[in-house]
C-alpha cells in the first residue's frame, strides 16, 4: 500500500477484525449480545450508539481490557480472545487520552518504542516524526500539562500509531474537544487514516462524527448491532426507527397500506420503486429533505399540507414547524439565504411541503 | 446614544461604593477566621515561644547559652539525637515497604472490600497509644504469644528477646505509624486513573513493566508524603520507646521527659526541644525541595 507524502512511514499490513458471537453480561445486564462484526482491513469503522449500548464494551473486548463470557475475536488469522492486552499490538486512543503525566510529550510517544527495545535516539527520532505527522512538530520537550486539549488529543494519537500497529482503536477520541476543534479533527483523523491505511475502530455517540469519518457505521443498541452500513445508507435508509431517531433528526408519520400502495392520510405516497421493508407503517421525514412549495407550485413527489406553528431561526437555517391535519407535526429545514428568508411564511399560514420520492423512506415501527 | 435613538440612561459611577463593599467583605472574612487564629496563637505560638525563651535562660533566669553549651559538651545528647533519627529512619523504611504493599492491595480491590481493609488500618486509631503499646508488651514478652507460637511451630528454640530493647521499640512504632503512611499513599494510588494502567498495557507493557514505568512513578508523591509524616511523627515518639524499650532505648522525647521529671531542669530540656524542632524544620525544608509540602499535608493525592 503506498501512501503519498509518508515515505518514511510504513505500518505493517492492515489486518481485518472478525468478531463472532461475543457476549458479555454484567450480572443481569447484557452488555454484548452475541455480536458478530467484520471489520475489513484498512477500513474506518465506527461503533455508534447511545451510552450504555455496549459500544465501549465491544471496543474494550477488542483491546483486551474486558473479558467476554463467550465468543471469538480474530485479528487477521490470529485468535486473540484470550490474549493479554499488552500482547495484542493494537494502538488505542483513550477518551481521557491517558497521557502519562510524569513523562514529557516525546517520552510519552516513545514509550511503546522503549518497551519494544528500540534504542533511545531512534525512539526519539520516531517520536518526533510521529509528532510531525499529527501537526505538532517540535513539541516533544513540553510537559503534558502544558498542552491544550486539542494538542493532547494529537499526542495521544501519535503515541497510538508510533509503533506502527496494524489496528487502531479509538474511544470517543474527540468528545473532550469543543465543537469547532472537534469538527476540524474529524476531517483530520479521516485524512490521517487515509494516509496510514490502518484498520480503525472508533467508538462515538456523536452521529455527525460517525457520518464524517467512517467508511462504515455499526449502530449499536442494547448490546446488538442493529445496522451496519455506509454512512449515507445509515442516514438515508435507517433499518429501524431507533437508528432513524439516533442518526439525524426526523419526524415519523403513520402510513397505511392498501394493495401495493401506501397512503399518508388520503395522500398516496410516491416511492418510485424504492424497496420497502416488510410491515412498514411509518414514513421517516428528515427536515432538510422537505421543500417549501410556493403557491401553485407543482411538486414531483409527495405533498404534505399543514399550517405553520412555529418558526425558529438558527443562523445557518430556519426550522419551520408545521402542524398537519392528522394532529402530527413535521419540521422543515430551510436555508437562510436571503431569497428563502423573504419567501418565508408567517406563523398560522397554510403551507405545502414536498418530499421527493428518493427521500421518502418507509420503515417499521420498532419502538415499544 | 442608544441604538433606538433615545438619550443614554443616567449611569451612576458606583466605584467608591463597590470598593467599600469589597473592603467590608474582607473584614468579615477576617472576623470569621479570628477564633481559629487566636486558638493557634494560644496553643501553638505561645508555648513554643515560651519553650524558646526558657532554652536561653540559665537556672537563675538570666539570658545565657549555657543550655546549648551543655547539649554540645555532653555526648549523651548527640547520641540520643542520633538514635532518634536512626530509629525513625528504620521505622519509616519498614513502614514504607509494608505500607506500599498494603496500599497497593487496597487500591486494586473494589471499593467495598478496600473499605473493609481501611477499617482494619484505622482500627488502631480508636484505641489509645498506651493500650496498643502494652498489648505489644503482652504479645512480645518472653512467655508471650509470639514466642510461644514460634517455639511451638519449631521456628526457634529458646525464647527470643523481643521486648525491652530496640526490636520491641521498632515493632511497636511500625504498628503505630503504619496508618500515617498508608493513608496518603492510598489516596495517591486511588487517584491514579485506571486509563494510565490500561494505556501502558495497550502500548505493550507487561504487568511488571506497567508497575515500574507507570504505577510506581505516579504513586511516588504519595509515598514521599506518607514517609515524611511517618518520620516526623516517629521522631517525637515517647510512649512506645518508654514502654517497649525498657529504659534501654532513649529517644529525644524520653530524654526531655527525664530532664524535666528527674532533675526538674527546664532549661536543658527546652534547648533539646528547640534543637529537635529546628532539625525537623530543616528536614521538612529539604523534603520540600523534592515534593510540595502542601501535597504532603494535603492528603498526597
Amino acid at each position: 500500500m503506498t501512501r503519498p507524502g509518508s515515505a518514511a512511514w510504513s505500518s505493517g499490513e492492515a489486518l481485518p477484525i472478525q468478531v463472532r458471537q461475543v457476549t458479555k453480561t454484567y450480572g443481569r445486564v447484557v452488555a454484548l449480545d452475541h455480536v458478530d462484526l467484520d471489520v475489513r482491513s484498512g477500513e474506518f469503522l465506527t461503533l455508534l450508539g447511545p451510552s450504555g449500548s455496549g459500544k465501549t464494551t465491544l471496543l474494550m473486548v477488542l483491546a483486551g481490557f474486558v473479558r467476554p463470557d463467550r465468543g471469538s475475536v480474530r485479528f487477521g488469522e490470529q485468535e486473540v480472545i484470550r490474549l493479554a492486552p499488552h500482547r495484542r499490538g493494537v494502538g488505542m486512543v483513550f477518551q481521557s487520552y491517558a497521557l502519562f503525566p510524569h513523562l514529557s510529550v516525546a517520552e510519552n510517544i516513545a514509550f511503546p518504542l522503549k518497551l519494544r527495545g528500540v534504542a533511545r535516539s531512534e525512539a526519539m527520532r520516531r517520536a518526533e516524526e510521529a509528532l510531525a505527522l499529527v501537526q505538532l512538530p517540535g513539541l516533544g520537550g513540553r510537559s503534558v500539562a502544558a498542552l491544550s486539549g486539542g494538542q493532547r488529543q494529537r499526542v495521544a494519537l501519535a503515541r497510538a500509531i508510533v509503533f506502527e500497529p496494524r489496528i487502531l482503536l479509538m474511544d470517543e477520541p474527540l468528545s473532550a474537544l469543543d465543537k469547532q476543534l472537534r469538527e476540524h479533527m474529524q476531517i483530520e483523523l479521516r485524512r490521517l487514516h487515509d494516509r496510514l491505511g490502518i484498520t480503525t475502530v472508533c467508538v462515538t455517540h456523536d452521529q455527525r462524527e460517525a457520518l464524517t469519518m467512517s467508511d462504515r457505521i455499526a449502530v449499536i443498541d442494547h448490546g446488538r448491532i442493529v445496522q451496519l452500513d455506509e454512512p449515507r445508507r445509515v442516514y438515508d435508509h435507517p433499518a429501524t426507527r431507533f437508528v432513524a431517531e439516533f442518526v439525524g433528526e426526523s419526524a415519523f408519520l403513520p402510513v397505511r397500506r392498501s394493495g401495493e400502495a401506501y397512503y399518508l392520510g388520503e395522500t398516496p405516497l410516491r416511492l418510485d420503486g424504492q424497496a420497502v421493508p416488510e410491515g412498514a407503517d411509518l414514513l421517516m421525514v428528515r427536515p432538510e429533505r422537505l421543500r417549501l412549495l410556493a403557491e401553485g407550485e407543482a411538486a414531483d413527489g409527495t405533498v404534505i399540507a399543514g399550517a405553520v406553528r412555529e418558526i425558529v431561526y438558527q443562523g445557518d437555517s430556519v426550522l419551520v414547524q408545521v402542524a398537519l391535519a392528522g394532529g402530527q407535526a413535521v419540521a422543515a429545514r430551510i436555508g437562510s439565504a436571503h431569497g428563502a428568508m423573504r419567501a418565508l411564511p408567517a406563523v398560522g399560514d397554510a403551507v405545502r411541503l414536498a418530499l421527493a420520492p428518493q427521500d421518502a423512506c418507509l420503515l417499521r415501527d420498532d419502538a415499544a | 446614544m442608544r441604538p433606538d435613538g433615545r438619550a443614554p440612561l443616567e449611569a451612576a459611577d458606583n466605584a467608591a461604593a463597590l470598593a467599600r463593599d469589597a473592603r467590608a467583605e474582607r473584614w468579615r472574612l477576617f472576623g470569621l477566621s479570628l477564633p481559629a487564629l487566636l486558638l493557634i496563637v494560644l496553643v501553638m505560638v505561645v508555648p513554643v515561644g515560651w519553650l524558646f525563651l526558657l532554652s536561653f535562660q540559665d537556672e537563675d533566669g538570666a539570658l545565657s547559652l549555657a543550655n546549648y553549651r551543655r547539649l554540645i559538651e555532653q555526648p549523651s545528647y548527640g547520641r540520643i539525637l542520633f538514635a532518634s533519627f536512626e530509629i525513625s529512619l528504620m521505622v519509616t523504611a519498614i513502614c514504607a515497604v509494608l505500607g506500599y504493599a498494603l496500599a497497593y492491595l487496597m487500591s486494586q480491590l473494589p471499593p467495598r472490600r478496600a473499605g473493609l481493609l481501611m477499617l482494619g488500618v484505622l482500627m488502631p486509631f480508636w484505641t489509645s497509644i498506651l493500650v496498643r503499646t502494652y498489648a505489644w508488651l503482652v504479645l512480645l514478652q518472653r512467655d508471650g504469644i509470639v514466642n510461644n507460637l514460634g517455639i511451638g511451630l519449631g521456628l526457634w528454640r529458646a525464647p527470643l528477646v523481643l521486648v525491652y530493647n530496640m526490636q520491641g521499640t521498632i515493632i511497636g512504632l511500625v504498628h503505630i505509624m503504619l496508618p500515617f503512611l498508608v493513608l496518603p499513599l492510598y489516596g495517591a494510588m486511588r487517584a491514579i486513573d485506571r486509563d494510565y494502567v490500561r494505556a501502558a498495557a495497550n502500548l505493550g507493557a507487561s504487568p511488571v513493566q506497567v508497575f515500574w514505568h507507570v504505577f510506581l512513578p505516579l504513586s511516588r508523591a504519595g509515598l514521599f508524603a506518607g514517609a515524611t509524616i511517618t518520620f516526623i511523627l516517629c521522631l517525637g515518639s515517647y510512649v512506645t520507646p518508654a514502654v517497649l524499650g525498657g529504659g534501654k532505648v532513649v529517644m529525644a522525647a524520653n530524654a526531655v521527659a527525664t530532664d524535666v521529671e528527674m532533675y526538674f531542669s527546664w532549661g536543658p530540656a527546652s534547648a533539646f526541644g528547640v534543637v529537635l524542632l529546628a532539625v525537623t524544620a530543616l528536614l521538612l525544608l529539604i523534603a520540600s525541595r523534592f515534593a510540595r509540602l502542601d501535597r504532603i499535608f494535603g492528603g498526597g493525592a
